[in-house]
């Protein structure tokens, strides 16, 4: 809804806008109405009872059993639709469907750069597909930052030390805001930029332009070999540490801890704090990565393991 | 003009008979003074953001300056001017006297109280005069504490100081009422006012610790360069986040409670009437002070929490709303067949109701989990919260002050201006603040110095009301101080009120009380004869 | 009726009402300390739940017999401030005096215990920031660890030097008569102050000392 420069209403480009929107509507009439019903009710009770000649004397009425049920059990009643209504809606956001195209997203100060697995990167923009679900995974090289499309109307906040991630399936082609929306110093207000969505052969055309990028899953194997990684991690498990083929989704037996999911977070620990998780069966000899890669090495990283298979076998080897 | 009474106001000339005061009724003034003073730095703040706020590439300042206007506004107007003013003032002024005592448990400790409170906002005075903070009011880690080259530590060490003064208060609020009533004041003969201050000294005993070592562990890594917060070393900084808002979201009842104690007290001498359901209401006081303690994770809902977590806190932050309805219907259903004044504070009475409605109502928006992730970190949320903290919690203690005002300095203020002021500030605060909710939606994030041009024509009509609510508030400035040389002599009890406060002279002399009364009615009692037109 | 004519404030009616008073004060003052550590120790279980192996490794470099002197140390003056405000209540002056002063010098020693610990801490380069050096596994880890048993023990001995004055200040007034058997609240209420900072150590060293003992 727009009047000329006074947009009252944002643009909604996600399949999950029309849920959040219509919960709004519902809050806004439920609202709207109390609001109405008290302030009617004021006004008329202060003009109706007025203090003059011929009403000077209040009627003692001082309480309703009957009543303060009521005006409990109503508003009681409403809060826990709103609640379970908006509980529903966010659990489904909460969980990507399988089979999410991924994408990786570095915020610092003050920009947000983002890499696609086929290898394409961004800057404050966000190239994407009409129709298709994607996973954003979202990493922050120095304070928390918040990715921010309200026409998609999702946020998560970008926190440093750990991976969030945020799905959405975008239903509207246009350009749409970008926003930092977690203050992160000077420029937080210009750390902001664009989402295309795009028709799907156009996507697919601009994906494959780009300066011949490497894919993610290569410039992970590239740093896999610069950083060494390769002298103890051999592909079949005969070296000092153990294969990462498989590894991704896969669950991990630990010495002298209980088994963990090998997901990204575990993948990011096991580099940067290596002694935090020891797989059964090797000794704790891996040194730490810590100050010699970055958050979109980390990631890169990650898309090349998982680009070794995913799931299903145990940790130990083979 | 006759020989003045003896009162606490003149029992005792000079600077040292203040400074060294242990009267409450002096006390209350002497934070009065303060508060007010950081009050208009506060505004003045706030002024500054708006006006840059003209234009979307900001029209006044730069992008580092106006961080740290924001910050200063918030820190300054949340932990020294909000969290005291009610409590210290009208508290300080009013427990006492209401349970018919000659002060508090504790006159030395209060004194104290108002000595930790100047000098935590003088060293917040300090960091703001030095460059002052840039980390928002909510000092998010890591940048807060490895990132920020601003002066946090002064500003820290401020308001933990300042944290110990609302403890000793709120622990002196509790002992006093637990032990000092006057013979036949029975908890449930306790006028509203003292409910809602029981349970808001509650909050003060339970939370304040908290932010105060949560503010400590951060100086702690500031200094030392530890990673209490930093995950760089080790550390967690959602952690800080959970362990700020175990705080800091109670601390918002701490804001809100007292106005609506006072507010409890207008409407039936206003209405001439005992308040409808008077246990419900004083019942929700505590309620709310209570379930405010289990709501904390909803500032967390996209910070990375577990999503389980989140459903429970959304959960329960719908419940802390209830009895928050149940007394805005208890207050409604005050004034039917009433006997309705119009004086000021019933004015603000009732612009406390409708302002803290629409407060409260767009609080089930952002308890809300889907439409939170939305609106988290917009102007939506910076709406809703003025909403209730200026159109409630301000427009509670400007109504306090009206009411009392002739009990404290013994003078009554010029009714026409009053009102005049009353409604300015209403109308401009709803320019100020309703044109916020339609930014959040559309997505406009807060702490933004500058802006997409779309969002311009919102702002302009913000910035406006806001110049309208300035001057609405210099206006009561101006003529409450007129008043204490012009204004006419009050009497004991102009508004022909219940309450103990009102059986002793205006100003009170020095004990309150000449004999303890004995309370042989409920809280209230207006009998429901004609009602005089006192003033 | 002078004695308890000027132990009587103003601001009561008599001292019944002023006993009561002090006493819920005290309590309610007490509560805000169990928050205020409180929060150190919410942050000490969420680390040491994520890090547990650091928080054992960190807990190794807490030295077990000082921390164990220690706490027989603060039990026993626990123990001679009740006997101290026992003794108020029968009346016997001197004993008051003597058994504060006792107590003021078994806290004493407590600090003292705990600043050689420190000195040790310091020798071993093991105080938290740039001169930390700490050459095990999860070195990260335990000097969170370390933060949280400088701050957690710090912010008790701070509170045992105030308590320490206190007492002081108490055995003063007793020595100058000022406690009846029917008015010793300040030494009762003082004598509350005094075990609660001695159940915070009763955590405390348990927390920090005792973790993996087994190891």
């Amino acid at each position: 809804m727009m009047l000329p420069n006074l947009p009252l209403f944002p643009e909604r480009a996600s399949t999950i806008g029309a849920g959040v929107d219509h919960l709004y509507f519902f809050l806004l009439a439920v609202a709207g109405f109390f609001a109405t019903l008290i302030f009617t009710l004021v006004t008329f009770f202060a003009i109706k009872y007025r203090r003059r000649p011929a009403w000077n004397k209040a009627q003692p009425i001082d309480g309703s059993l009957p009543l303060e049920l009521l005006w409990t059990a109503i508003p009681l009643a409403l809060s826990m639709v709103m609640f379970f209504w908006g509980a529903g809606l966010y659990f489904e956001h909460a969980r990507a469907p399988r089979g999410a195209a991924e994408i990786y997203v570095v915020g610092k100060q003050w920009m947000w750069k983002l890499q696609h697995p086929e290898g394409r990167r961004e800057i404050n923009e966000l190239h994407v597909p009409a129709g298709r679900p994607f996973k954003l995974i979202l990493a922050s090289e120095d304070v928390i930052h918040s990715f921010y499309v309200p026409a998609f109307r999702l946020k998560q906040d970008a926190v440093p030390g750990r991976y969030t991630s945020l799905w959405f399936e975008a239903n509207k082609t246009g350009k749409y805001h970008l926003f930092c929306a977690q203050y992160c110093g000077t420029n937080h207000a210009l750390m902001a930029g664009w989402v295309f969505v795009m028709e799907p052969v156009e996507y697919e055309r601009w994906l494959s332009g780009g300066t011949g990028s490497e894919t993610m899953a290569m410039a992970g194997e590239k740093l896999f070999e610069n950083l060494g990684c390769a002298n103890c991690h051999h592909p079949d498990g005969s070296g000092r540490g153990p294969s990462q083929v498989g590894l991704f989704g896969s669950k991990v037996v630990l010495a002298g801890a209980p088994p963990v999911i090998a997901d990204e977070a575990y993948i990011r620990e096991s580099i940067l704090n290596p002694a935090a998780k020891v797989v059964a069966g090797y000794q704790p000899i891996m040194p730490t990565f810590q100050g010699q890669i970055s958050e979109e090495g980390l990631l890169q990283i990650i898309a090349y393991i998982k680009s070794l298979g995913r799931g299903g076998k145990s940790g130990t080897g083979q | 003009m006759s020989e003045p009474r003896e009162s606490y106001l003149n029992a005792g000339y000079g600077l040292k008979s203040w400074l060294l005061t242990t009267d409450h009724k002096r006390i209350a003034l002497l934070y009065l003074i303060s508060i007010t003073l950081l009050f208009f730095v506060g505004g003045a703040l706030a002024g500054l953001i708006r006006v840059n706020l003209l234009t979307p590439q900001g029209l006044l300042v730069g992008a580092e300056t106006y961080n740290r206007l924001f910050t200063m506004h918030g820190l300054i107007m949340i932990f020294f001017f909000l969290i005291p003013s009610i409590p210290a003032v009208l508290g300080n002024f009013l427990v006492p006297m209401m349970i018919g005592a000659r002060d508090l448990a504790f006159p030395r400790l209060n004194l104290l109280s108002w000595y930790l409170f100047v000098v935590g906002s003088s060293l917040a005075i300090v960091s703001a005069v030095t460059g002052g903070v840039d980390t928002g009011w909510t000092f998010y880690t890591p940048y807060s504490t490895t990132y920020s080259n601003s002066h946090v530590l002064p500003m820290a060490a401020g308001i933990f100081i300042t944290g110990f003064s609302s403890i000793l208060t709120g622990l002196n609020f509790i002992v006093t009422i637990h032990t000092m009533r006057a013979p036949g004041l029975t908890w449930f003969r306790l006028p509203l006012f003292l409910w809602s201050t029981y349970a808001t000294s509650i909050i003060f005993i339970l939370g304040t610790p908290v932010i105060a070592i949560t503010l400590a562990l951060v100086g702690l890594e500031r200094i030392f360069g530890v990673g209490i917060f930093n995950p760089g070393l080790g550390g967690d900084p959602v952690l800080f986040q959970h362990l700020f808002w175990f705080y800091s979201h109670p601390a918002v009842y701490v804001m809100i409670l007292p106005a609506m104690g006072v507010v409890s007290e207008i409407i039936p001498c206003f209405a001439r009437k005992r308040i409808f359901g008077y246990s419900f209401v004083a019942f929700s006081s505590v309620a709310i002070a209570v379930l405010g303690f289990l709501v904390w994770g909803h500032h967390l809902f996209v910070s990375g929490q577990s999503i389980y977590a989140g459903m429970v806190f959304s959960f329960l932050s719908f419940l802390v709303a209830i009895p928050s309805a149940i007394k805005v219907f208890n207050w409604t259903a005050t004034l039917y067949k009433g006997s309705i004044a119009f004086q000021t504070p019933m004015l603000y009475a009732f612009g406390f109701i409708g302002l803290f409605t629409i407060g409260g109502l767009t609080g089930l928006f952002v308890a809300s989990l889907a439409v939170d992730v939305h609106v988290h970190d917009t102007y939506f949320v910076v709406a809703h919260f003025h909403y209730i903290m200026v159109g409630g919690a301000v427009m509670g203690y400007l109504g306090g002050i009206h009411y009392w005002w002739p009990k404290i300095s013994g003078r009554l203020y010029p009714e026409a201006w009053a009102r005049l002021s009353a409604v300015v500030i209403f109308l401009g605060f709803n320019l100020t603040f309703f044109p916020q909710f339609l930014l959040g939606y559309l997505g406009m994030p807060r702490r933004y110095h500058a802006y997409p041009p779309e969002f311009q024509v919102l702002h302009v009509m913000s910035t406006a009301g806001s110049t309208i609510l300035g001057f609405g508030y210099l206006m009561p400035l101006v003529y409450l101080l007129w008043s204490l040389k012009y204004g006419p002599l009050a009497g004991s009890n102009p508004w022909g009120a219940k309450g103990l406060e009102w059986q002793t002279p205006s100003p009170p002399p020095t004990e309150n009380f000449e004999h303890t009364p004995v309370v042989t009615e409920e809280a209230y009692a207006y009998s429901g004869e004609e009602a005089e037109q006192h003033v | 009726m002078s004695e308890a004519g000027s132990a009587l404030a103003t601001q009561f009616d008599d001292l019944d009402q002023q006993h009561d008073a002090a006493t819920l004060g005290m309590w309610i003052f007490l509560v805000t300390e169990i928050m205020f550590f409180g929060g150190l120790f919410a942050g000490y279980a969420v680390y040491r739940s994520i890090y547990p192996q650091a928080f054992a490794a960190g807990s190794r470099l807490c030295e077990i017999a000082l921390g164990a002197i220690n706490t027989a140390v603060l039990i026993s003056s626990s123990l001679t401030m009740a006997l101290a405000v026992r003794a108020a209540q029968v009346g016997r002056r001197r004993a008051v005096v003597v058994l504060l002063v006792a107590t003021m010098l078994l806290g004493t020693a407590f600090l003292g215990i705990k600043f050689v610990e420190y000195g040790h801490k310091y020798a071993e380069h093991l105080i938290p920031g740039s001169g930390f050096a700490y050459t095990g596994p999860y070195a990260q880890q335990v000097q969170l660890f370390v933060c949280f048993y400088f701050a957690m023990t710090g912010l008790h001995a701070l509170h045992m030097v105030i308590g320490v004055g206190l007492l002081g200040v108490m055995a003063v007034l007793a020595a100058r008569g000022r406690f009846t058997p029917a008015h010793y609240s300040p030494l009762e209420v003082a004598g509350l102050y005094w075990h609660f900072v001695d159940l915070v150590w009763i955590f405390l060293f348990p927390l920090l000392y005792l973790v993996d003992l087994h190891k």
